[in-house]
């Protein structure tokens, strides 16, 4: 697996229905690809959380998995309204979400401290009012 | 314990059988949060929860797990329902609460 591969999939803010297609797709692409079971958890626990993190907090947005030897890259980036205190969202436990979301089974705030913990690393760029950028690596 | 004779016990109404009923249910996670339950859910285990809805599922696919067992009366909403039925994901349910649910299905597993 010399060349990269590159997905990219459209996140409907509004669409609660195919929250979780983008990170079961991928899933199954690395199943495909014969990834070891530990990698492909590890980048479904962190594209599924990021996924829904861009519905339930942005307006949607875009996510581009880049998958190259040895390496899963994966950049999800919204318009959403930023991220005040980064420090603060990734505490666990920290969450902001609305009582109609919680409801939903969401709102634990272990969102991001799940990211962090099953990639090898995560950068997030973001700025209050244009949006949120985050990108996260898992290593094979 | 296979999907099937879960099914056969009678103990939980059947509210969508999926296409792979020969599957085996190796154990039991029960938990609500769905970020939690991402992150710890079990592979091929029965997952007994009250959220009925098509994050349930998605999280289902993504961890693996064998079926839903919707517990304390709660239902799946009509948008999860038509997703069980067209991805063919086994969905039961129960107006019990979900100790008794779990450990009802740990015990066959074990029996
Ligand atoms: N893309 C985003 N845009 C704006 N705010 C965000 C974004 N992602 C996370 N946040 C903020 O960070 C907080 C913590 O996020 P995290 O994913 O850890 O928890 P949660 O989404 O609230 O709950 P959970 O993920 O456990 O269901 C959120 O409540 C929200 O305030
Ligand atoms: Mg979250």
């Amino acid at each position: 697996m010399s060349d990269s591969l590159e997905f990219k999939y459209q996140i409907d803010g509004e669409d609660f229905a195919r929250v979780g297609h983008a990170s079961t797709d991928v899933k199954k692409k690395l199943k495909m690809m014969g990834l070891p079971p530990d990698v492909i958890r590890r980048v479904s626990i962190a594209i599924y959380e990021g996924e829904i993190n861009m519905v339930i907090h942005a307006y949607g947005g875009e996510i581009t998995v880049t998958i190259s030897e040895g390496d899963v890259k994966m950049v999800l980036a919204d318009k959403g309204p930023g991220i005040p205190d980064i420090e603060k969202a990734m505490t666990a436990g920290y969450s902001t979400a609305s009582e109609s979301v919680r409801n939903l089974g969401f709102g634990a705030g272990m969102g991001l401290p799940n990211m962090k913990k099953y990639t090898d690393s995560i950068e997030i760029e973001t700025e209050l009012g244009v949006g949120t950028t985050v990108t996260m690596h898992v290593k094979f | 314990m296979t999907i099937q004779n879960l099914i056969d016990t009678g103990r939980f109404e059947v509210v969508n059988a999926g296409d792979d009923l020969t599957r085996e249910i190796k154990d039991v996670f029960c938990c609500d949060l769905l970020s939690i339950c991402m992150s710890k859910g079990i592979e091929d285990a029965a997952w007994v929860t009250v959220m009925g809805n098509v994050n349930t599922l998605a999280v289902m696919t993504l961890t693996d797990m064998a079926c839903i067992v919707l517990a304390e009366g709660a239902r799946m909403d009509e948008v999860g329902l038509q997703k069980a039925q067209s991805e063919g994901f086994t969905v039961l349910r129960t107006e019990d609460p979900i100790y008794p649910s779990a450990r009802f299905i740990d015990d066959m597993i074990h029996a």
